[in-house]
């Protein structure tokens, strides 16, 4: 192994979160990644970096796509990955999630990614346990990997950030993948615009350096990617959107809204999408502007660059193989 | 609703309330928009390619914009169509009704408004402009689609005269509609301190052995949606005040500069409590007549400007709803007829100015709902209204139009009669034709 290739790149023993992290780390992460695309596409897709660690998947809510990302991760960087299903699992029977904490830190994982309803969840682990915690989605507080996929993606369709204007449009209020964007596009110098009804904006939305806009057609002038968000079922029936056809007429991107963007605008979406509710069929799968099968690529070779950079720290820590 | 032809009116005391002008002049009126107004126009010789109305003096203004008009169509067509309710608002020198959507169906689908808009056409004397359900069924429980709604021609969003009682769905509907720019109508009652009361809480009601709600449970709707105003930056009105405390709530408010109006109709501010005499059902009414104090308060409100706007209110029943123990009777009186005579009190009894209160069923609706009529300048909708504000009448129930007879004004004396009415440049009342008279 070369020196480059154990350099450390994040400062921190677990990824929690985008917010805190420095603008090199972010970058660090996506030239690592860059690699692990190589990788990927070539016949042999495996290294043996993290040969002997033990990778837990804990995911509390279900999520077949970003569950299945850091399986293959795990298992392409040699790692043994063991998926713990919540729903049949002592969890189910009331164990508190600090108990589940416990049993877990007792089998000595290295990694432990987790994905929890509740806003912190990841955090509240990460102190509780001797292993780095990957934090895969909590609540509506953070989804650091799919921001960082998002940029990667942006990025290997060349792309530079500085100045990039990026509208992310849908319920922004409930949604961690908006927040984990927001901040790593302002890390990296991208003008954020927020796209929703105010039924959908988080309170004080503009404090965050974002530009607000309830009109999807002015919000959507002259946007270099426009970054979809999955709406919930149960929120638009009459709670915080009127229907679902109301929903699609103001806030569905189609092709009529998508040519107030900047020609050659990239449509993104983190997937799963709700066709004809946030996003029409027309534009989800016109291969010129919609990037979302490269987002799920990206992702698992961002997973990669995560588990490589943590694996760093570990092993800096002194922690054996 | 325009007429191609030239209208000319001369020797008219021309009285704008948008711009505070009251002079002597003429109008000329061409493809249903005014076309000229000045102080000399026809003075000398009569103008030969048109028609010419001699208004002897009389008051011109613009045609009278009505905030608050239930009918019954869709649904109870035996109390009053949207036609037979522009007959009485045609009458009443109103050339906009604002129909509220406490129909059967219930106003909350984009093909609803749009059948009010057809029907209204194909039927109605007068301009009739729905406004939409802001809940599902008037439920109160799940936001309409106000934006295809609004593209619909829904002018407002509003469960009528009910209040939404749970604070977060209306939160939730304010900010909503905030996100669309569309103006929100409240009713202020808290619907379980008001539950089965017919009238105020009081001295008089006591006395009647009526069931009945205090005062403040209006007031405590008022300051709980000035609060959510706050919250969403929704345009809110609200549809009519009856209290002195709401009416301290809402001043408050606007001198914070939130986006807050408010109305009164012309029964609360002609008629208290003590009116409803021996168990008079026409008079029950929904929020219910107040004391003479509050009443007081009302013109106050109106003389001081700080209550935006008159409206009827018009809610036509029927007789078996109305002839019924006072407690199990319907709550409503018609009214769009007798707006203009009765808000007249408040300037006979020289409360405000003729133009003053003018405003506030003209220029001021119109300025919140956001049409261009409710003006004497060139190139607005020529609505207009053309009537004699001295003239006394003695209100005779079956000289008035409506299809209902729930009027609380029999055997009142008015000043202030209606002589023609024109929507568009055509005229839809003549007075001296009326077969009523």
């Amino acid at each position: 192994m070369t020196s480059a290739a154990t350099a450390p790149i994040l400062s921190t023993s677990h990824l929690l979160g985008i917010e805190g992290l420095s603008p090199s780390e972010i970058t660090g992460l996506l030239d690592l990644a860059d690699d692990y695309v190589k990788l990927n596409r070539s016949a042999d897709k495996k290294s043996s970096l993290l040969r002997g660690r033990t990778l837990i998947n804990l995911f509390f809510e279900n999520s077949t796509r970003t569950q299945s990302s850091f399986e293959l991760a795990g298992k392409r960087l040699g790692a043994d990955v063991l998926n713990m299903a919540v729903k049949n699992s002592s969890v189910a029977k009331g164990e508190t999630l600090l108990d589940t904490a416990a049993t877990l830190n007792a089998m000595r994982p290295d990694i432990l990614v987790v994905r929890h309803q509740d806003s912190g969840a990841a955090e509240l682990l990460s102190r509780k346990l001797d292993c780095c915690v990957v934090n895969a989605g909590d609540g509506s507080h953070e989804h650091p990997t799919q921001a960082l996929l998002d940029a990667l993606t942006m990025r290997r369709r060349g792309r530079k950030f500085e100045g990039l204007i990026v509208a992310i449009c849908g319920d922004i209020a409930h949604s961690r993948v908006a927040r984990s964007n927001i901040h790593l596009l302002a890390q990296l110098g991208a003008r954020v615009r927020l796209i929703a009804p105010r039924t959908l904006l988080p309170a004080d939305a503009d404090r965050f350096g974002c530009e607000i806009f309830t009109d999807m057609r002015e919000g959507l002038k002259g946007v270099d990617i426009v970054m979809m968000l999955r709406l919930q079922l149960e929120r638009m029936t009459g709670a915080l959107v009127p229907s679902t056809r109301e929903y699609f007429h103001f806030y569905g991107l189609d092709r009529e809204k998508l040519n107030l963007a900047k020609p050659g605008a990239l449509v993104m979406h983190p997937g799963p999408m709700n066709r004809g509710v946030e996003i029409d069929s027309d534009v989800a799968d016109d291969v010129e502007v919609s990037v979302i099968q490269e987002q799920v690529e990206n992702g698992v070779a961002i997973r990669m660059a995560v588990l490589d950079a943590l694996n760093r720290n570990l092993a800096r820590e002194g922690r054996n193989v | 609703m325009s007429s191609n032809k030239r209208l000319a009116f001369r020797n008219a005391r021309l009285i704008d309330p948008a711009s505070g002008l009251d002079m002597r002049g003429g109008l000329l009126v061409e493809n249903g928009r005014i076309a000229d107004i000045g102080p000399r126009l026809f003075n000398d010789a009569d103008p030969h390619d048109r028609e010419v109305i001699d208004c002897k003096g009389l008051v011109l203004t613009p045609g009278l914009i009505d905030m608050r008009v239930f009918t019954g169509e869709p649904g109870s067509e035996h109390r009053e169509t949207l036609g037979s309710a522009s007959e009485a608002a045609a009458a009443g020198g109103v050339t906009t009704m604002v129909v509220m959507p406490n129909t059967d169906p219930v106003i909350d689908e984009p093909s609803l408004v749009d059948f009010i808009k057809r029907r209204a056409a194909a039927t109605a004397k007068v301009r009739v402009l729905p406004m939409a359900a802001l809940t599902r069924g008037l439920a109160g429980e799940t936001m309409t689609e106000i934006g295809l709604l609004k593209e619909a021609g829904a002018v407002a969003f509003t469960d009528g005269d009910r209040t939404i009682a749970n604070a977060r769905i209306l939160r939730r509907a304010l900010s909503y509609a905030a996100t669309h720019g569309a103006l929100t109508v409240g009713h202020a009652e808290d619907p379980d301190l008001s539950a089965n009361a017919s009238m105020t809480e009081g001295e008089f009601a006591t006395r009647l052995g009526i069931p009945a709600a205090p005062a403040a449970a209006e007031a405590m709707i008022v300051e709980r949606d000035i609060r959510l105003v706050e919250l969403t930056g929704a345009r809110y009105h609200f549809g009519q005040i009856s209290c002195r405390a709401s009416l301290e709530a809402i001043v408050a408010a606007k001198a914070r500069g939130l986006p807050i109006t408010c109305g009164v109709s012309a029964h609360h501010l002609t008629l208290n409590e003590l009116d409803v005499g021996s168990y008079f059902t026409f008079r029950k009414v929904k929020p219910p007549l107040r004391s003479e104090a509050d009443r007081a308060e009302m013109v106050d409100g109106i003389a001081e400007g700080h209550i935006d706007v008159i409206v009827s209110s018009h809610d036509p029943q029927a007789a078996d709803t109305k002839r019924l123990p006072f407690a199990a009777a319907a709550f409503g009186t018609i009214g769009v007829e007798t707006l203009l005579a009765a808000a007249l009190a408040v300037f006979h009894n020289g409360r405000a100015s003729l133009s003053d209160v003018l405003k506030t069923m003209t220029s001021t609706p119109a300025q919140i709902l956001g049409l261009d009529s409710g003006t004497l300048t060139k190139n607005a909708l020529a609505d207009l209204v053309l009537f004699d504000p001295d003239e006394p009448f003695v209100l005779d129930p079956a000289q008035l139009h409506s299809r209902a007879r729930n009027t609380p004004f029999e055997g009142r004396k008015f000043q202030g009669r209606v002589k023609m009415t024109f929507v568009g440049g055509e005229c839809v009342f003549d007075h001296a034709k009326d077969r009523k008279h």
